[in-house]
């Protein structure tokens, strides 16, 4: 039979799960067998999966990608591996795109911001107070770097003009918009359609407020341009934006760009 | 033309800034598709529709 042990295929006849931990790593505190954390001996299955962990051990590049590996799709993580996706504007939208692209392992992220981390940003964006006033580009990939080292993260921080586009944005497969200021935004998105007429860009459009989550949509108004967002409620000093929507809003822009790197362009 | 699913008539020749400012709509805030193609913001004075034009306009908000 076999058993995944850490994620790595062993064959034995007939194996106890003690005798397994005794033989893989007996240093190891906690066993999970199947997904659950158990103490209690049990005969071995064909197929059963065992983890061993040991509490606080630094873990070998090798092992830490093994073990995360295990929660990804083997087909889909090999298109993910592969792909480049440029995230412009690091705020609500871009650092909560980034964590989620960066958790299923997107093969490089190119991440752009000119500003620093603000106290009135933490309210919705991916920072911590230890972090005010350093850099947004430096501050997210130290942040990312926590969540999944072995990725690329490349960094620019830049104030984006239509100037800067076609360098910026030359090597990333899909584009993701998400600026806070809306002529920002239609800037971008004139040049990259412009400059780039088989790249991909998913931007945003009204996420303030508490309004309903389901007035956020994932819309295609051209071939090559998805929205994501309400279309009407706009950041005003009477409707702000908040953790919740905005990040609803993050996570549409970051399963489209998903799904469009498995090959599926429906919205 | 079809601007944006709906059909318009203009008795005389309009360009892409002329329709916005009938539209009541600002220029920056913008992305056009003319048949199906982006068109540059610095081309919006200088192309004129025709009534055969099928025009797609985005808007946008701020907040992000």
């Amino acid at each position: 039979m076999q058993v995944f042990v850490n994620e790595k295929i062993f064959k034995y006849a007939e194996i106890s799960l003690f005798e397994l931990h005794g033989i893989h790593k007996k240093d190891a505190d906690v066993i999970i067998l199947n997904g659950f954390p158990t103490n209690e001996n049990a005969m071995l299955k064909d197929g059963d999966k065992v983890t061993l962990i040991k509490r606080g051990e630094v873990l070998s590049e090798d092992e830490l990608e093994n073990l995360m590996m295990a929660r990804h799709t083997p087909q889909i993580h090999e298109k993910l591996k592969q792909a480049t996706v440029a995230i412009a504007g690091l705020g609500g939208l871009g650092s909560n795109v980034a964590i989620s692209l960066a958790r299923i392992g997107v093969g490089k992220l190119i991440l752009i911001d000119f500003d620093v981390v603000e106290p009135s940003n933490l309210n919705r964006q991916q920072y911590y107070v230890s972090q005010i006033g350093m850099r947004k580009t430096e501050a997210l990939k130290l942040n990312l770097m926590q969540i999944n080292p072995f990725i690329t993260y490349e960094t620019h921080n830049v104030y984006v003009t239509e100037n800067n586009v076609e360098n910026l944005f030359n090597s990333a497969d899909i584009i993701v918009e998400a600026f806070d200021v809306a002529e920002n935004k239609a800037m971008l998105i004139n040049n990259v359609l412009s400059h780039f007429p088989a790249k991909k860009i998913i931007a945003a459009s009204g996420m303030a407020g508490s309004f309903s989550s389901n007035l956020i949509q994932t819309k295609r108004p051209f071939e090559n341009l998805y929205l994501v967002g309400d279309e009407v409620n706009e950041a005003t000093f009477n409707c702000g934006l908040m953790a919740p929507r905005v990040a609803i809003a993050a996570n549409h822009q970051a399963n489209m760009v998903l799904r469009l790197i498995i090959g599926d362009d429906e919205v | 033309m079809v601007v944006n699913g709906k059909k318009l008539h203009f008795e005389t020749q309009i360009s892409v800034v002329e329709l916005l400012v009938h539209l009541n709509l600002n220029d920056t805030r913008i992305v056009v598709e003319l048949n199906k193609k982006i068109l540059p913001k610095t081309q919006f004075t200088n192309t004129i529709l025709t009534d055969s034009d099928e025009i797609e306009i985005v808007g946008f908000v701020g907040g992000g």
